[in-house]
This record gives C-alpha cells, sequence and structure tokens, in this order.
C-alpha cells in the first residue's frame, strides 16, 4: 500500500461492550503477555484487575507535595515573621503555629494537587502527543463508543498468527495492525 | 468524522431487561442513551456555528465586561473616593461582592470534590458546569481585594516576594493574609481540578474534530490522551486524591473569608459561630448560582435528558439543606445575642431587623431561612419556573446578608458622633453590574468551545457501562430478572 512500507506497531482489536473487553484482557493477562493495553471510553470498572495492574503511586507525589507544602509555608512564615523581620504587633508572639497554621494548611493543599496532577502525568508519560495509535482513523472511536486492545509487537510472546488468533477467541469484531 | 462511521440509531439502546417496578430507580440518563449519542449531544453543543441565543446572551454580557475595565479603569486613576465607602463603613460593596462572588465560587468544588467522595453519581451531569462557573465566579471576587487596596500597582506586596524595602514581608498574624492564601490556592486548585476533569473530554473533542486548527488546539491541551487503562489508572486514583484534597480546601476558604470578620471585636462579627455559617451559606448561593444557569441551560441546549429532573431534584434539597442550616446559624446568633446579655450585641441584631438597613435583615432572614423551604414540597422541586426564580432569589437573600453584616456591622460604631449612613455611589454599581458581565462573558464563551458536561464521566455512570450489567455485555448463567418473574 505505501510506498515505503514503515515498522508495524502493534495489533490492535476492537470491542463494543466493557465486558467483552474486559474477558478479552482476563485472556491476555492469563496468557501472559506484558506490553499491551486496553483502550475506552471512560474508565471501566474492575478493568484493572482484569488486566493485573498494581495499585497507582499517584499517592506518593500527591503526599511528597503535601508534606513540602506545609513545611514550606510554616519555615517561610517563621523566617519572614519571626528571623528576617520581626515587628511586634498587637503584643502577639513573633512566632505561633497557631496563626501559621492557615496559610500553611493552604499550601500544603496547594502543593498536594499539584503533586496529584504532575504526578498522574509523569506516571502516565504524558504529554505524549505523537502516538501511533493517533494515527489510526478507526481508533479515535475510542473516545466515542468502542474498546479496544492494543497488543504491541515489542512484546516477547507477541506473534503474528497467535496473538491474532486469541485476540479473535477472545471475541474482538475488528482487529487490524497499527504502524508505528 | 466518528459518526459516519456509524450506522444510523446506533446511539440509543434499545433492549433493556425488565427490572421489578419496586427495583427501578430514576436513571441519571434518561432513555437510555448510548455512548455515542452522549458524545454527539454533548459535544454538539460546542461545535458548529454559534447559535442566535448565544450571540444574544454573549453581546450583552461582553458590553458589561467593557464596563468593568471602564468603571476599573476610573476608579484606578482617580482613587477608592470614587467608592461610596466612607468613615465609619470602610468596608462597603467591594468587600461585600467579593464575599459574594466567593461563596458563589463555593457550589463548584462541593459538587465536584465532596460529591464524589460520597459517592453521588449524578454529580457527573452537572460538575463540570458547576466547576466553571466557580472558577469565573472566583475570578470575578478577585478582582475586589485588589482593586479596594486602592493602589493596585503595590498588590505584589501581598505575596511574599522580596521587596526593596528591607524586605517588609507580609503579616501572617492577620486572618487578612490568610485570605490571600486560601483564595489564591483556591482558584488554582479548582482549575487544576476542572483541567484535570477536562483531559478525557479534550481527546473526544480532539477526535471529533473536523478543522486542522479545531485538531491541534484540542490535541494540545487533550496532551495526547488515548484512553488507556494504564493511565485511568492513576487518573482515577489522582482524581481521587484531588477530590480529597479539594474538600478541606472548600470548607476552609469561607471558613477563613470569615475569619476576616469575626477575628475583629465587632458586635455581630466577633462570634464562632462564623465560620461553618459562612461555609453553609455559601453552600447555599451556590447551588442557587447553578441552578440558575442550568435550569436555562438544559432547555436551550437540548440537554434534558442528561440533566434530568432527578438532578434538578437533588441541587433543589442541597438547596432546601443548606439554607436550613443558614437558618439555624440565623436563629443561634439571635439567641447568643440575647443569651450573652451584652448590650452592643444586642443592640446590633435588634437594628438588623428594625434599624436604618431593616429591609436587609428582612430580606436575608426571607430569602435564605424561609424561602428554601418551599423546597420540601415535590410540586415546588418539580416547577422549573418556581425553582429558577427561587435560585435567583437565594442569591439575592445571600447579597443581603453580607450587606447586613458588612454595612449593618460599622455603620453605628462605638461613637455615636460618628456614625454614619452608607450609600453606593454609581462606581460601585457599575463594577458590580461589571463583574456579572465578566462572569457570563466568561460562562458563554466556556460552553461555546468546551463541553459542558462531563462527557467520559456521565458515559462512566450509565448502565452499559458497567461490565457486570447485561447492557454492558455481561453474560449471566443464571436466569434474567424478568425470567423469573414470568
Amino acid at each position: 500500500m505505501n510506498a515505503t512500507p514503515s515498522k508495524p506497531y502493534g495489533v490492535i482489536a476492537e470491542f463494543t461492550t466493557p465486558a467483552a473487553a474486559m474477558l478479552a484482557a482476563e485472556k491476555i493477562r492469563d496468557a501472559g503477555y506484558t506490553r499491551w493495553d486496553v483502550f475506552t471510553p471512560f474508565p471501566v470498572h474492575g478493568m484493572d484487575k482484569a488486566m493485573g495492574l498494581k495499585k497507582s503511586k499517584v499517592g506518593w507525589f500527591a503526599f511528597i507535595g503535601g508534606v513540602t507544602g506545609y513545611a514550606c509555608g510554616m519555615l517561610m512564615i517563621w523566617y519572614m515573621n519571626a528571623l528576617d523581620y520581626p515587628i511586634v504587633v498587637g503584643g502577639k508572639p513573633m512566632f505561633s503555629p497557631y496563626s501559621a497554621f492557615p496559610p500553611s494548611y493552604e499550601l500544603t493543599i496547594l502543593f498536594g494537587s499539584f503533586g496529584a496532577l504532575l504526578g498522574m502525568l509523569f506516571l502516565n508519560r504524558l504529554p505524549r502527543l505523537h502516538h501511533p495509535l493517533l494515527k489510526n482513523r478507526r481508533f479515535t472511536l475510542v473516545t466515542h463508543d468502542r474498546f479496544f486492545i492494543v497488543i504491541e509487537c515489542g512484546d516477547p510472546k507477541y506473534s503474528e498468527p497467535g496473538t491474532v488468533r486469541l485476540l479473535e477467541e477472545a471475541g474482538s469484531s475488528h482487529i487490524e495492525a497499527v504502524e508505528d | 468524522m466518528a459518526e459516519q462511521t456509524l450506522p444510523s440509531g446506533r446511539g440509543t439502546i434499545r433492549a433493556m431487561p425488565a427490572v421489578p417496578k419496586e427495583l427501578e430507580r430514576i436513571p441519571l440518563v434518561s432513555n437510555q442513551r448510548g455512548f455515542a449519542w452522549l458524545s454527539d449531544k454533548i459535544a454538539g453543543v460546542a461545535e458548529g456555528r454559534a447559535p442566535f441565543w448565544w450571540w444574544l446572551a454573549f453581546l450583552p454580557s461582553l458590553s458589561l465586561a467593557t464596563l468593568l475595565l471602564c468603571m476599573l479603569a476610573y476608579q484606578v486613576s482617580t482613587g477608592v473616593g470614587v467608592w461610596g465607602d466612607m468613615r465609619p463603613v470602610m468596608w462597603g460593596w467591594d468587600i461585600i461582592n467579593f464575599v459574594w462572588w466567593i461563596g458563589i465560587g463555593h457550589a463548584g468544588t462541593l459538587i465536584s470534590a465532596i460529591l464524589f467522595l460520597l459517592r453521588q453519581r449524578w454529580r457527573t451531569g452537572v460538575n463540570r458546569a458547576a466547576e466553571a462557573m466557580t472558577i469565573f465566579a472566583v475570578m470575578c471576587a478577585g478582582i475586589y481585594p485588589a482593586i479596594h487596596v486602592g493602589r493596585v500597582w503595590f498588590d505584589w506586596w501581598l505575596f511574599p516576594i522580596p521587596n526593596s524595602n528591607g524586605p517588609i514581608w507580609p503579616q501572617f498574624r492577620s486572618p487578612l493574609m490568610w485570605d490571600v492564601f486560601a483564595v489564591s490556592t483556591y482558584f488554582t486548585v479548582s482549575v487544576l481540578f476542572w483541567y484535570m476533569g477536562l483531559i478525557p473530554d479534550l481527546a473526544v473533542m480532539r477526535d471529533r474534530a473536523k478543522s486542522r486548527l479545531r485538531q491541534f488546539l484540542y490535541g494540545l491541551f487533550a496532551l495526547g490522551w488515548t484512553g488507556s487503562n494504564r493511565h485511568w489508572n492513576n487518573y482515577e486514583k489522582a482524581y481521587l486524591l484531588l477530590a480529597g484534597l479539594a474538600t478541606p480546601l472548600v470548607l476552609s476558604v469561607h471558613s477563613i473569608v470569615s475569619l476576616d470578620f469575626s477575628v475583629s471585636q465587632l458586635p455581630g462579627w466577633h462570634t464562632t459561630i462564623f465560620p461553618p455559617y459562612f461555609v453553609a451559606g455559601a453552600i447555599y448561593s451556590g447551588f442557587g448560582m447553578v441552578l440558575t444557569l442550568l435550569v436555562p441551560l438544559r432547555k436551550i441546549c437540548k440537554l434534558e435528558e442528561v440533566i434530568t429532573m432527578r438532578h434538578i431534584d437533588v441541587m433543589c434539597k442541597v438547596t432546601l439543606a443548606t439554607g436550613s442550616i443558614v437558618g439555624y446559624a440565623y436563629a443561634m446568633e439571635y439567641f447568643i445575642a440575647w443569651y450573652s446579655g451584652n448590650p452592643y450585641e444586642r443592640w446590633t441584631f435588634w437594628h438588623r431587623v428594625f434599624g436604618t438597613y431593616w429591609y436587609g435583615g428582612w430580606a436575608m432572614l426571607g430569602f435564605n431561612a424561609l424561602l428554601p423551604q418551599l423546597f420540601w414540597f415535590k410540586w415546588c422541586r418539580r416547577n422549573l419556573i418556581a425553582v429558577f426564580i427561587i435560585s435567583i432569589l437565594v442569591n439575592v437573600g445571600m447579597w443581603f446578608e453580607r450587606f447586613v453584616i458588612i454595612v449593618g456591622g460599622l455603620y453605628e460604631d462605638f461613637l455615636p458622633s460618628s456614625w454614619g449612613y452608607y450609600m453606593p455611589t454609581w462606581v460601585d454599581i457599575g463594577t458590580f453590574l461589571g463583574t456579572f458581565g465578566l462572569f457570563f462573558t466568561l460562562f458563554l464563551i466556556f460552553i461555546r468551545f468546551l463541553p459542558l458536561i462531563a462527557i467520559s464521566e456521565v458515559k462512566g455512570v450509565t448502565p452499559q457501562a458497567d461490565p457486570q450489567h447485561p447492557l454492558g455485555g455481561a453474560k449471566h448463567e443464571e436466569p434474567l430478572p424478568d425470567d423469573v418473574t414470568a
């Protein structure tokens, strides 16, 4: 078809219901594939288990962000109002953890939120504006109403007829190759 | 592109297994609409040429936003003297409107964060629009404190940035400084939360886009989202964490705003009930604004099947609940004013309803404590015209609450010789009208370019999204319920 045949990326299999995609995912997981993924228009409940995914590590990013925020807030206020330029205001102590708490609390939330969002993007390796799948015309339906499973050629278990047969047996309605 | 590949009628799911009548629930999406229908319908609002009604709403809004610009330019170039703030009332419409707008901005995060943690699935129909409303309301609110300092070019002294005067740092022992952190954090986290929810929907818009420009722009902001389940795994956890972080945030913001008042020694301000009372009032006014926006919008955009009467019904109930909490707080304030035996407290609260500004006191009691009681009745929650009118009066009442607290607490201070009467000037009024212009301009731009309902989230709460449900493709070994009853 193309004048210069491009490298294959993998096979893409289409499913019409979340249950079908989930059953197929369980089969692929049990067959021992590692470089594959399920693509859905919304998060499907139970798919993580069907794929054998571990718990997300985003929580650590949010936690570290939150702790950093709180520590930054307390240290900043102590430095500014008690160390660098102390001014007596209404006989109040130069530094008090009580009056320093509200801004530090807000900074905890601020840094924690950035941790959650940026941690999510980092773990997902996003932004990634060029992806072989985004060039596939049929794949645009993934944000519409279809469910896809993609097995990459780089998977050690990948073999052209075997993988396609597995996806066919799993009940896919349409299978095609994706180019890199 | 997407709809061409679909046979006609594919978007609607026909077969629905029979469920015993007692177990039937009102669905979150009416008429068993499918995924494709939801994409087409919701994204369709932001596609194609702008309809006539949009221009009809946009041009007046833009004119008012321009008015805001003129008022701010006049105020900054002349000085805060153009406002009605005058001894002893040094906080007037500027702070009233700041608190009013920021209060409205509370419903969005409540819907997106607290209702998410409480597993209220109906939130998916309204959270996107409510979050957008939050962001724009906080923007309107933020203008006031920035401007009311008088010399706006020194606004950056509010932030802990080194300056050439020492540097003199911000004074963190003042609640006004806490407010700076609370409001700016609230705005930033609301934007983060809103954007994160938008990522999968921006991918929907990208995949539907017909022109290169739209494809590029939506694609850029969708960050290359593919709907990968490995991504959803992290995404869902991050969304849950943001909801968990935004919940204490939304409760803290209006608490800190209320501390601006209650930390002072003024009768009518110096009470410990202020933080919860302000938060309840904020959520009450926010739901009022959500209803004001969505009741007409669902009709104009023909989204009645996604923002159903059930959504309106539950939002009315939240309004009733928070309005009743506000009513309880009013009763408690009056009780404590009497019970404290403090003559100044008693004076202030007596003058709220029988003093110079008696109308403000009655508007606040009537519209905030009594009016929402109508929502006890189903006929009222089902009557959209009644809901719309009440939702507007909710915010009239909440505006008067802030008026009563601020002006009512200041105009008769400790020295009778300095008692005064507060009147807003035309600049006050013009600025306030202008903020409406800014708010509606931004909101209308939002519904023109972004999906006003969270498409992927609404898809996720339909029965066909559940792999355990027959509509989701599950094949049950045991007979289905209709076989049992047959």
